[in-house]
């Protein structure tokens, strides 16, 4: 029986929140706005959790970066089902140029130090789309990945993946320890319920710091500008066919 | 007449408008070819609160805003507004009281019973851009929240503090326009209709007053202060104000669910069982009823194969051992009623599987007969009724070759008929209405009511009257007097 599972998760803006720029176009304004876990790593973590029901892995353990605030979106992971969680604590200059290579870094090396052999995550964030992390940690500890997972079954010390591709599906086998990124349609995600929550508030949580798994922080990536997309347009009605042709050939569409 | 209080309401109505608003005029402000200066005037009154952008006159916006889902024919306002707090929804309020324009609330537009046709014209206030969810309180399971918002969106916002808002009707309606309604859903059985869950409303009158039904910012679970005013707006379907806010009782999400469907050789099995069910104390969740016709349907537009026979859709809720007991006293009864094995559900994806099928009843009845348009009746009896007035009401369909697949809420005694008709054919659409002026005698017969959640809107003033009776009647014409003395409130609705 596999020992460890790893699963990543992120405290973003609320999928329904509107977002607004920052008046000087430096980023999006999160003060007093709704946060909460980030859409696929509540699929990532409801997964894990159904691998820990099934008797398949021993232990699950929660991890996220940040502030002191992402230990709210620890919590709720382990209002699902997680056993433990772990808060690298990332803030300030680091934490508004963390990303992808920062967090894939701090991963392989908590996957390393937990003796994990199973790291769940999101396919992706819906703040930065980036799509990266599972990719990066998978190659930093030279371990195979089966990203955009549609389905995961365990066999034996074989994973079996299936993953949603631009043709249809495409189904692997991965030997573990492995990587893998979780898409839509793998799980429908628990909600926490009432009694689970209290229960959680006694689960561990571990601080640490990037430095004391000697992950360098300094990012290669300098955000220049924010801005809206452009505003729509009021459209145009035309009167007949010709007036269209002759509007789109003005447009220089055709 | 012979209600002397009601008299006297009415006396003191003539006063107030002696004294405030001049004589009574039909005063059609917006009907082309009579432009003037007037109309002009009240825009940019209108536009000198909400902004340019929150008062529009285009038709395709008003059209929009003139009909819900029901079979009602468009009704359009003449304008629409988009006020963006109580304050602005008070002063466009002032605006209209001093023009005499009729006011239209509006929520999601998704009502059944053509609440939102404006018959005379008139503003309608589409409240959407008020969505905030304001003061969650988890311990004390309230929140308050603004009319833009709606259930779907509400129980998003709570997911993680392990709460939710259980009235579930069809559509992601607003949660001020459920309380507008009354309305109810799946789950009433076990956690009540919007009138057992609404602790207090901020409403903005007629003429602008803006006050709160239980105090502002009160919220204890329960009071025996003054009038209950809460609930008479509950209901009161925009006729006696907008309402901006609605603090709301919450619950703790059920620690565990499993859902079963199961059939039954006949439709006195299936209802009687649920009555049993019921009358066991089993604190069931939900218990839907499909009669064989429905089935029969649902199998067609999902591709599903349940047997096509009378089927109760039964929902549990509870920690692990208390599911199991629910389960075993509800299995005995079915079996003593000849029902079939349950099918199970307990993981997230099964259960939503298999109450999709529930779900898409209204689309699968209308898939039935491609072209047509749909009616849903909505009787409710006391539940010892319940198996006669379904068993009279299939023969009723059945002899008058109509169209009408039952699914209901068998755990209340109410059930609804889904008629699908062809708006075109006047024999059917004749046929179809008198099915359902009869369905509803039958329930008022039965100790009953018209109509168990969509409300009375548009088309069912008369049924209102024959439940009733003349003195409640006069009651709420003159509640309706006094709160509303122009009759600006969406008129032509429920009295």
């Amino acid at each position: 029986m596999t020992a460890r599972v790893l699963v990543g998760v992120k405290r973003v803006i609320d999928y329904a929140v509107k977002i607004r720029v920052k008046p000087d176009n430096t980023g999006v304004v999160t003060d007093g706005v709704k946060h909460s876990m980030n859409p696929f790593c509540e699929i990532a973590v409801e997964e894990a959790v159904r691998l820990k029901e099934k008797k398949l892995v021993q232990e699950v353990v929660a991890v996220s970066c940040g502030p002191q605030q992402v230990q709210e979106t620890i919590r709720t992971a382990l209002a699902m089902g997680a056993d433990r969680g772990i808060h690298v604590e990332v803030s300030g200059k680091d934490y508004d140029s963390l990303g992808p290579l920062q967090v894939s870094k701090i991963l392989a090396a908590l996957a390393k130090k937990e003796e994990a052999s199973l790291i769940i995550l999101g396919k992706q964030a819906i703040d930065d789309d980036c799509n990266q992390t599972g990719q990066m940690t998978a190659a930093l500890l030279d371990w195979p990945q089966g990203t955009f997972a549609s389905e995961l079954v365990i066999e034996g010390d074989k994973v079996k993946v299936v993953r949603e591709i631009d043709g249809g599906l495409e189904t692997i086998k991965l030997n573990m320890p492995v990587v893998v990124t979780a898409d839509l349609r793998l799980n429908t995600p628990r909600y926490a319920t009432l009694p689970n929550i209290m229960k959680a508030k006694k689960k561990k949580i571990a601080n640490m710091k990037p430095g004391d798994l000697g992950v360098d922080m300094t990012s290669r990536v300098e955000v220049l500008r924010v801005d809206e997309p452009p505003q729509r347009q009021a459209g145009v009605k035309v009167e007949s066919v010709e007036d269209l042709v002759s509007k789109l050939k003005e447009a220089g569409r055709i | 007449m012979t209600c002397v209080w009601f008299r006297a309401t009415l006396h003191l109505c003539r006063l107030r408008l002696a004294s405030g608003c001049g004589t009574r005029r039909k005063y059609d402000l917006f009907s082309p070819p009579v432009q003037n200066g007037a109309r002009e005037r009240t825009l940019s009154a209108l536009r000198a609160v909400a902004g340019d952008e929150g008062v529009c006159v285009g038709a395709a916006l008003r059209e929009q805003h003139g009909r819900d889902e029901s079979v009602h024919r468009c009704r359009p306002p003449d304008v629409v507004v988009f006020p963006r707090c109580v304050e602005e929804v008070s002063a466009l309020a002032k605006i209209c009281h001093h023009h005499r324009l009729p006011i239209i609330p509006f929520g999601t537009g998704t009502g059944l019973e053509g609440g939102v046709g404006a018959l005379k014209g008139g503003v309608c206030f589409s409240l959407r851009k008020m969505d905030q969810v304001l003061d969650l309180h988890q311990e004390d399971f309230d929140v308050t929240v603004e009319p833009g918002v709606t259930r779907k969106g509400l129980n998003s916002y709570l997911r993680d503090t392990g709460l939710w808002f259980p009235v579930d009707p069809g559509a992601d309606a607003s949660l001020c326009g459920m309380a507008a309604t009354s309305a109810s859903g799946t789950n009433a059985v076990r956690y009540g209709t919007m009138r057992e869950n609404v602790l207090n409303l901020e409403v903005v009158l007629a003429d602008g007053t803006v006050f709160c039904t239980a105090g502002r910012g009160r919220r204890p679970r329960k009071t025996s202060a003054g009038y209950n005013l809460t609930n008479l707006f509950v209901g009161s379907e925009g006729t006696l104000g907008l309402l901006t806010k609605a603090t709301l009782r919450l619950y703790g999400l059920p620690e565990s669910t499993v859902s079963a469907v199961c059939s039954f050789p006949s439709v006195q099995a299936a209802v009687d069982s649920t009555v049993q069910v019921l009358q066991a104390g089993v604190p069931i969740a939900r218990i839907e009823f499909l009669d064989d016709v429905m089935i029969d349907a649902c199998n067609r537009f999902n591709s599903l194969s349940y047997p096509i026979m009378p089927t109760l859709f039964l929902e549990f809720h509870g920690s692990s051992r208390s599911l199991e007991e629910q389960v075993t006293i509800t299995e005995e009864i079915t079996r003593e009623n000849s029902g079939s094995d349950f099918s199970w559900a307990e993981d997230e994806e099964t259960r939503a599987q298999l109450w999709k099928a529930r779900h898409d009843a209204w689309y699968a009845a209308l898939a039935l007969r491609p072209g047509c348009k749909a009616y849903s009746t909505d009787v409710c009896v006391p539940l010892s009724r319940l198996p006669q007035i379904i068993v009279e009401t299939k023969q009723d369909l059945i002899t008058n070759n109509l169209t009408g697949p039952i699914a209901g809420h068998v755990g209340d005694g109410n059930f609804h008929c889904i008629m699908v008709l062809n708006p075109e054919d006047p024999e059917e659409v004749k046929r179809v209405h008198e099915f359902t002026e009869r369905l509803a005698r039958r329930a008022l017969a039965m100790d009953g009511t018209c109509t168990g959640e969509h409300g009375v809107g548009l088309g069912k003033r008369a049924l209102l009257r024959e439940e009733l009776g003349p003195l409640a009647m006069e009651v709420m014409q003159g509640l309706k007097a006094t709160l509303d003395p122009k009759n600006l409130m969406n008129p032509g609705k429920v009295l």
